[in-house]
Order: structure tokens, then C-alpha cells, then sequence
């Protein structure tokens, strides 16, 4: 046995008796003869050098798990992390529809066949475009980074200027990905931010902002975590030069805080994580961009985009593809941007999500984080030598100032950890002038129980 | 039953639950989850929250979302789901380019189901988080060597993001010597269309090479494109059309004499693994699909990971964070001044390492060798039967092997039937198969359809696609009507009018529906 030529159970025709008959009947004497084509020059000489190989399956999940168990999660620790991912409440029909092998290995199917999959997109589009309060999106984006920085070339494109204003204090998990993608043409101009509301600093921005601005694109809640009071203002003077208004938009904050489009936004975008995705490190984002319903803004979609149209069959929903030519799969180098495969399982997800929520379940995820994040800043700022950096309103996040303790956010997260709690971002290297301050989230998933773990923790640590 | 033993053909109707739109479910009242309340303390303290947003920040009126009970959603769903033909449930040999292989089950398991990645915040310290370093810093290493490249980056999340940061890569390289001079990047019209749109939107010029006859990259019109001012080019191989271009190394080399930086698309890698590399051919940077060719599932269009590869030379150039080992522990250095910055927020997608890993390590250099000649094997065993059918043909490079992919063409089917390559393609869902992928715009290949039988697929599979498209070409020739009207077994009806581009038609939401579906009915219907 032991002798036996190696049968993979994912390759078939791996048996050998199989793959003889099969290279007979294609005239190749070996398997190498399958590869003429390949100059000798060019072939690879030797046996990749990788890890001796754990065939069988249940040795290999024992070593992934083994690996996978090295890591400290959320469910043993204690979280509080945001910053552009937060552990928001999985419904477990959002697992089980996202699971399913039919639309988990699905891929670019065609209408028919995918009937399915893309009338979940329809719905992905049109629960967002009710959340948003705007009539048009596209396919999903990689992540809410995308979104932003696709939001602005397409601003760019509408009215041929070449320069965008966006907040100083951007979360850098976005602006980074911002700054990349204008370049090399169009102009970044940052607008600060007031040191004691951590809000817009609208003057600054009202200097930033000309006849060559293509748009103005603002993070409501910021990422500092306030809620922007002045967003419809910061519009104003957007709209004011001819420019589009742009607000970065945090989805699940929808049910209570008004969507972008009721105070001007021309464009919305953000990242639909926290609607029906577990954390997975970072790997359930996904970015969306919604608009009003205008050719102006619809041609610049840069993804696919699916239509209800009718089939021969009378009152039967089928779909098609809405300007096809707008993107690169049409299009190539003269599309919008270029796409490609983003993240259609979260936009699955979302529609899952959102189905599920209704208006009186966003709402109350709403009304839950105001509750205890709210709560959680309270209980805080009544440690000594911690307080609320900013008076502002806020939504799930809040900067949390360490400075009067004489502890470094460093210092204190190190031993928080031992408390088996994940503290907030440290945001001292990001914002020195903002001292030891850290950016912590709470959001519906965090009981009372939590926070006064996380109070009698730090009035040990600080 | 079952099916046929003689025809291999079986009797097919996908389900087809006639489902609603979602909003048209909604009955007002109904619950489909609750949600968390605060504790009766915490609202004692902090009252309703929503008093804190400032007036006129205040959501008004609540969104229109439907509400539907928690059985209904999972109902609709599951039809959706059961209305959807993905690689799991059909022999996905349809969609050539895209590599359908199956995606291992043990492995999609760990990855969305444990809780050290489902439950890892992406900003926690690098010392909680010591076996996902592990992973993803392993993974790096397999696949350096499966390249030959010497650093790889997995923050693009897609194979079209992986290209566009080589072209933020080559515009920074380019910059750091001084030279603002190259404003061009070369492609193939063969290669994948974001070859050219990466480029495009990082701001070069793009210039397409056309195929010459035999279907190969034009070598002389590529050399007499190259200049000074040309940054890099961007190329497949084998191409599109499963052609091995055996002077790849020719234009890498011509490419490199006048300054530029050369990609290499490893889209259509999978029969090639362990076989030739990216470092062979001179390639400075590569990238591979982990939804292709390492097996993670293709998620209804992502998330995905394009694995970005690099020379030395260039990876100071790489998106952060980059995970690393230094002898001891495995961390996340943020430390490059050089980088581009980021494409993608946090890490990429992390889950999908998980598994590429693990489809890697259940393989090893004899399975992944294994996987690429049984992918070559069966593209060329598929070749021959199907170059019997009536109708078929297959342009270029004749008499030559190719690897792990063809594109065909029903160009004489249409000639002699009037049956196109998109009637065919309607038809094959009446059969349990994925409609086929026909080709990327603009069709240079007349009428055509490109298939990819991976590893995945058994002689028997092949068979079976096979006989399905024998049949309908032999229906093409009976009763070409009956085919330009198909599907008749699949979840709908043909659309009378799928390009939609007017105005008045587009309604990609629900409530865009509402507003215009009178006016949406009489142009669909041409009157």
C-alpha cells in the first residue's frame, strides 16, 4: 500500500489508472509532454521547497486550530477596539445564509442560473438605499477605505476639478488608502479640527474650499467619534462652490442619526462591517457608495450594477446589466476605475441583516449604543485622572484622555491586558497633540457587567 | 432514473420559487430579531441615548426596511440561495479564467467558524495575535517560493487591486530615481481587462498590444511600443486563451532594456504551479488569485486576496503593515517610509489566508504539481472531445498544447445556425451547468466561450460538460429558435432586454422600481 502512487481527494483524476487513459487519449506519452510549450529555459528545475505536506484532513484542522488557538479573541478578552471594525451582534441567520455553499462559491454567473445571487444584490442595493435614503448603488467595494477614495474620483469625474478637502483627523485606515489612490492628479487639502469639541473646524474648511474643489467628504461620526452637528453647514459650504458633498457614513448609526442625504450629502459612502459580519481581523469589510437617482452620478459608478428588467415571461423579476460600458470589464482602460471581485458575500450578508432589523431593529441597535456608550463614557471619566477628552456628542466612540494619571496609553493597555481586556486604540503616535489619549468603542454587544470590569480594571492599572 | 448512462445527459429544472422581493414580504408589526435593551440601570442613568444627538442630527422617520418575521427571512434566503449555481452545486468547468476549484470544506469551517479569527479585532497588539502572524508570515514564504518573487504583501483583496498597487508600486519606484518621465504601461489584449484599467487609474497611459495570427502578444509591435517613457507592462501568461507564449522572456527582456518594470498576472497560474515560475521568466513583481488558484471560495464576486509579489528591490514600496518574524516572535511592522501606504484597510482579508494556507499544507509541493498537470490534463483531454462537436472551433495556435484553459469559438455555429455563443450560453443552465464565461470586451475571438476544467473536475465531470454542449449544438442544427429562446428549466425566463441603459429602465433599488416600473415595461418590451 504504502508504495501506492498518492491520491488527492480534491484531484480526481490524481488515480493513476485514470490519468494514464486520459494522457493516452491526448497523445502525450508523460506529463511533462503536456508542457512543450514551456522552453526548457524556463521550466523550474527542481521540487518546490515547502512544508512537508499533512494529507489527511483531520491532522490538518488539528494543526490550523492549534495555530488559531495561539491567538487571544474577543470571547476570552474583553474588547474595546474600534476604529473602523467594532464587534457589533451577528444574528445567526446572517451565518447560515453566508455559509450556504450555493452562494459561497458562486462567482461571476450570469442571471439565470445566478438568479439568486443577483436578486440578493438587488436587495443588498435597494435595504441600503432605505438606510441611506438614496435611490442608486452599486455592487459592493473592497472595504469603506475604497468607498471614500472611489466616492472622491467620482466627484472628480462629475465636475472635472482636482482637488478634495477631507478631515485631518480621517481614521488612517481610510486616508491612507485615500491619498494612494488621487494620486497622481488630484490635490488633498486637510481640514483641522477644534481641539476642545473635536469637531470640524468649519472655518478651516471654508478656507480650504474654492471653485477648484471637486468635493468635500467628512466622516459622520468622525473618526475622533463625535458626532458632526455641523455637517449640514460643512455641505453648505461644499455646494456653495459647486462642489459634491461627500459624507463618510457609519451604517449601523442609522436607525437614530440621520442619513447623509436629509443634510445635503450628495454622495454617501462608508464600510457595511458592522451590519451582519463578524470581526474575522479585519476580513468582513465592505464598502458601499450610494447616490441620488442621476445620470450625473449613476455614469460614474465605477462596479457592476444589476436592474430589474423583464423576462418573456409576464410579470416574472428578472435582471440585466445597468451600463455596462461604465466599467472596466466593458470598457478596459476607458472605464471608471478599474473593478474586479470585491466582497459579494458581506453584500449578501447585509441584505440578510437589514431584512431581519427592520425599522424597529435598527433603531433599537441605535438606541442600545447611544445607551451604553454613553454609559461606558460616564462610568470612565468618574476614574480619577481619566476623562472625556471631548464634551461633544458621540455615537459608539469617544477619546478617552489618560494624561492626568501619568501613565502612557502603552503603559496602561499592557496591563489591561492582563485583565484579560483589549483597551481602546492608542492614539498618542497618530494625535501627539491630543497627549495620552485613547479612542475606545462600546457598542451594543457590551453589558453593563462589561463596562464595571472594565472601570474596576483600570482603577487598578492607572 | 438519473442520469442518462448513454447520453450522460440528465433531467434538470433548477429551483424556481417564483420569490418575491423582499419589500413585497413586509407585514407591518412583524419582528424578524430583537435587539439587546440596556440594562433598567443603564437607561436609568443615561435615559433614551438618542436624546445626546443634537436635533438635528436625528434620524426622523425610520427607514423604510421591511419587517418580516425570522422564518420568512431564512425562507427567502434559502430560496435565493437554492436559485443560485455555485461551484458546489454544478460542474463549474463553465468559467474559464476563473479557476472554480473546490474550495475545501474543512477549511472554510476554521476559518469562519473559530474563534481565533472570527472573533480577532484587527487593531489587537501583535502579541495577542501570535498564530495569525504565523499563518499569514508562512503563507508568505510558500508562496515566494511557488514564485520565486522575494516579498509578497496580501493587503490587495482582489486580483484587479493587486495590479493597481504594482501600478502605485512602479509610480513610486519610478519617482524615487528621479524619473518622472514614464507616463505608459504596456498590456496584451489577452491579459485581463484591469491590466489596463490598474494602470489607468493610477494614473498611466495605456497601450494594448494586439494578438498576430497564431494568437500570440506581437513581439515586434511590443518592442516598437516600449521607450523611454514606458513604466512597466502588464502581462499573462499563458493568456486568456490557455496559449503559453514562449518568448515571455523575450519581452521581460526588452522591457527591462528601456527602463521598465515588468508584472506578471498569475490569474491563469494553476497549471503552473511548481512547474515554471514568475522569477524564471525576469518578472519583478506577480500576483496570485487565492480565490483561483488557491482554492478559496469565490464568495458570490469576493472577499478575495490578489497576493502581491515583489523583488527586493522594490519592497520597500509595499502597502503596511507587513508581517514579519524576527527570530523569535512574529509581528506587524508599520515601519516602512518608503510604502505606498495602503490599499486596504487593517490587514486584507485575513480569513482567506487562513485557508490558502491550509489548502497548501494539506497539498504540498507533490499536490500543488499534482493540481497544475491534472488541470493541463483535462483542459487538453476536453480540447480533443470538444473539438468534435459541430460548430465548434478552436482559434489559433494549431497543434500547439495548451495549458489550463482554451478559448473556443461558435463562430461557425452561428454561420451555419444563426445560434450565437450568448443562445448557447442561456441554454447550458437548462442542463444543471453554469453558463459558460465567454470572453472579456472588446470579443476579438469571434462568438466566444472559454472553459477551464480545473483539477477539481473528474473525467467523468468532463464528460458530462461535454455532452451537454454536443446536445445543444446538435439542437443549434435541428431548431435553432429553440435555443435562442432558452432557458426553459432555469430559475427564469430570457430577458427580453438585458443592457440596460436608458434612463427611464434603470431601477438598481427597490424604490427606483416603484417610480418607474410603468415606464420600465414598455421599453423592455419595445413598444
Amino acid at each position: 500500500m504504502s508504495n501506492d502512487k498518492m491520491v488527492f481527494p480534491y484531484i480526481p483524476n490524481s488515480v493513476p489508472q485514470v490519468k494514464a487513459q486520459m494522457l493516452r487519449e491526448v497523445g502525450a506519452s508523460n506529463e511533462m509532454d503536456l508542457y512543450v510549450e514551456i522552453p526548457e529555459r524556463l521550466r523550474f528545475k527542481r521540487k518546490l521547497n515547502l512544508p512537508e505536506p499533512i494529507f489527511d484532513e483531520y491532522s490538518l484542522k488539528c494543526h490550523v486550530e492549534s495555530l488559531l488557538e495561539k491567538n487571544k479573541n474577543c470571547k476570552d478578552y474583553l474588547n474595546f477596539l474600534g476604529a473602523g471594525c467594532a464587534e457589533h451582534f451577528v444574528p445567526a441567520v446572517c451565518d447560515e445564509i453566508n455559509g450556504r455553499g450555493e452562494f459561497l462559491t458562486a462567482y461571476g454567473g450570469e442571471s439565470y442560473a445566478d438568479h439568486g445571487k443577483w436578486q440578493a444584490f438587488f436587495e443588498y442595493c435597494s435595504l441600503m438605499g432605505e438606510l441611506l435614503d438614496m435611490d442608486v448603488l452599486s455592487c459592493p467595494l473592497y472595504d469603506g477605505a475604497q468607498a471614500a477614495a472611489s466616492s472622491i474620483r467620482m466627484a472628480s469625474r462629475i465636475n472635472g476639478r482636482k482637488e478634495v478637502v477631507i478631515p485631518r483627523a480621517m481614521n488612517p485606515e481610510i486616508s491612507f488608502v485615500v491619498k494612494n489612490y488621487l494620486k497622481p492628479d488630484i490635490i488633498i487639502k486637510e481640514a483641522a479640527f477644534d481641539k476642545r469639541s473635536g469637531l470640524l473646524d468649519l472655518e478651516d474648511l471654508s478656507t480650504k474650499v474654492s471653485s477648484k474643489t471637486a468635493a468635500v467628504l467628512i466622516e459622520n461620526p468622525s473618526y475622533l467619534g463625535a458626532l458632526e452637528n455641523q455637517a449640514a453647514e460643512a455641505g453648505e459650504v461644499a455646494r456653495d462652490k459647486g462642489a459634491e458633498f461627500i459624507v463618510y457614513a457609519d451604517p449601523i448609526s442609522l436607525g437614530v442619526v440621520a442619513p447623509p442625504a436629509q443634510y445635503g450629502a450628495t454622495i454617501a459612502c462608508g464600510d457595511f462591517h458592522p451590519l451582519g459580519m463578524h470581526m474575522y481581523a479585519g476580513g468582513g469589510q465592505g464598502g458601499f457608495i450610494a447616490t441620488g437617482d442621476d445620470m450625473k452620478y449613476i455614469s460614474q459608478f465605477k462596479d457592476l450594477m444589476y436592474g430589474i428588467a423583464e423576462t418573456s415571461e409576464r410579470g416574472e423579476y428578472g435582471f440585466g446589466e445597468v451600463l455596462f460600458d461604465r466599467t472596466s470589464y466593458g470598457s478596459r482602460e476607458k472605464g471608471n476605475e478599474f473593478t474586479g471581485t470585491n466582497t459579494g458575500i458581506w453584500a449578501i450578508t447585509v441584505a440578510v441583516y437589514l431584512s431581519l432589523m427592520g425599522p424597529k431593529g435598527i433603531e433599537q441597535t441605535g438606541r442600545t449604543i447611544m445607551q451604553m456608550s454613553q454609559y461606558a463614557a460616564k462610568q470612565l471619566s468618574r476614574i480619577r485622572g481619566v476623562k472625556l477628552r471631548f464634551q461633544s456628542p458621540f455615537f459608539k466612540e469617544f477619546l478617552i484622555d489618560f494624561g492626568k494619571t501619568g501613565k502612557t496609553v502603552a503603559k496602561i493597555n499592557k496591563a489591561l491586558l492582563k485583565h484579560k481586556i483589549i483597551g481602546g486604540k492608542d492614539l498618542s503616535n497618530e494625535f501627539p497633540d491630543l497627549g495620552e489619549s485613547a479612542l475606545y468603542c462600546v457598542t451594543e454587544t457590551k453589558t453593563m457587567n462589561d463596562v464595571q470590569k472594565l472601570v474596576s480594571a483600570l482603577k487598578e492599572v492607572v | 432514473m438519473g442520469r442518462d448512462a448513454n447520453t450522460l445527459l440528465r433531467k434538470f429544472h433548477e429551483a424556481k420559487w417564483d420569490e418575491q422581493i423582499v419589500f413585497e414580504m413586509s407585514v407591518p408589526g412583524e419582528r424578524g430579531i430583537l435587539v439587546r435593551e440596556p440594562e433598567a440601570k443603564v437607561i436609568k442613568e443615561v435615559g433614551s441615548g438618542v436624546a445626546a444627538i443634537p436635533l438635528k442630527l436625528r434620524r426622523k422617520e425610520a427607514p423604510k426596511l421591511p419587517e418580516i418575521n425570522q422564518m420568512r427571512v431564512l425562507r427567502h434566503f434559502m430560496h435565493l440561495s437554492q436559485e443560485t449555481l455555485g461551484t458546489d452545486v454544478n460542474i463549474d468547468i463553465s468559467e474559464g479564467t476563473c479557476t472554480m476549484k473546490y474550495s475545501p470544506k474543512v477549511q472554510e469551517h476554521l476559518a469562519a467558524r473559530h474563534p481565533g479569527i472570527k472573533d480577532i479585532h484587527p487593531l489587537q497588539p501583535s502579541e495577542t495575535i501570535p498564530g495569525l502572524l504565523e499563518i499569514i508570515y508562512k503563507l508568505e514564504q510558500f508562496l515566494k517560493e511557488i514564485s520565486g518573487m522575494d516579498r509578497f504583501s496580501f493587503q490587495p483583496s482582489g486580483g484587479a487591486q493587486a495590479v493597481y498597487t504594482a501600478a502605485s508600486m512602479m509610480r513610486a519606484y519610478h519617482a524615487s530615481r528621479g524619473d518622472e518621465q514614464r507616463r505608459e504601461t504596456l498590456t496584451t489584449m489577452f491579459s485581463h481587462p484591469c491590466d489596463a484599467a490598474g494602470p489607468a487609474t493610477a494614473g498611466y497611459k495605456v497601450i494594448t498590444i494586439m494578438p498576430d495570427e497564431e494568437g500570440y502578444a506581437d513581439l515586434e509591435a511590443f518592442k516598437a511600443a516600449l521607450s523611454k517613457r514606458t513604466a512597466g507592462i502588464f502581462i499573462t501568461n499563458p493568456e486568456d486563451t490557455g496559449i503559453y507564449n514562449p518568448k515571455i522572456d523575450e519581452f521581460v527582456k526588452a522591457a527591462h532594456a528601456v527602463g521598465a518594470l515588468c508584472y506578471y498576472d498569475q490569474a491563469n497560474a494553476n497549471g503552473m504551479l511548481g512547474i515554471a515560475r514568475a522569477r524564471e521568466a525576469g518578472f519583478d513583481m506577480c500576483h496570485f488569485n487565492l480565490h483561483k488558484t488557491f482554492s478559496i471560495p469565490h464568495g458570490s464576486m469576493g472577499g478575495s486576496v490578489g497576493a502581491l509579489g515583489c523583488r527586493e528591490a522594490l519592497a520597500k514600496f509595499l502597502p503596511v503593515p507587513q508581517a514579519k518574524f524576527d527570530g523569535e516572535k512574529y509581528y506587524l511592522d508599520y515601519d516602512c517610509a518608503e510604502s505606498i501606504g495602503k490599499v486596504r484597510s487593517f490587514m486584507g482579508n485575513v480569513p482567506s489566508l487562513v485557508k490558502a494556507y491550509s489548502w497548501i499544507m494539506q497539498h504540498g509541493a507533490e499536490g500543488l504539481r499534482e493540481a497544475a498537470v491534472c488541470s493541463v490534463l483535462n483542459n487538453n483531454y476536453m480540447l480533443k472531445k470538444l473539438s468534435e462537436i459541430p460548430g465548434v472551433v478552436v482559434p489559433y495556435a494549431h497543434g500547439k498544447r495548451r495549458l489550463e484553459q482554451v478559448r473556443y469559438s461558435w463562430e461557425k455555429l452561428k454561420q451555419d445556425t444563426g445560434v450565437g455563443t450568448d443562445d448557447v450560453r442561456r441554454r447550458m443552465a437548462d442542463f444543471g451547468l453554469q453558463h459558460y464565461w465567454t470572453s472579456h470586451h472588446p470579443w476579438v475571438v469571434p462568438e466566444p466561450f472559454t472553459l477551464e476544467p480545473c483539477e477539481s473536475y473528474s473525467k467523468d465531470d468532463i464528460d458530462e460538460f461535454v455532452a451537454v454542449l454536443r446536445r445543444i449544438s446538435k439542437e443549434a442544427y435541428d431548431n435553432p429558435e429553440f435555443v435562442k429562446n432558452a432557458p426553459y428549466n432555469s430559475v427564469v425566463h430570457k430577458v427580453i432586454n438585458p443592457n440596460i441603459n436608458e434612463p427611464e429602465r434603470i431601477a438598481v433599488t427597490w424604490r427606483q422600481y416603484l417610480r418607474k416600473k410603468g415606464a420600465q415595461k414598455t421599453i423592455a418590451q419595445g413598444t
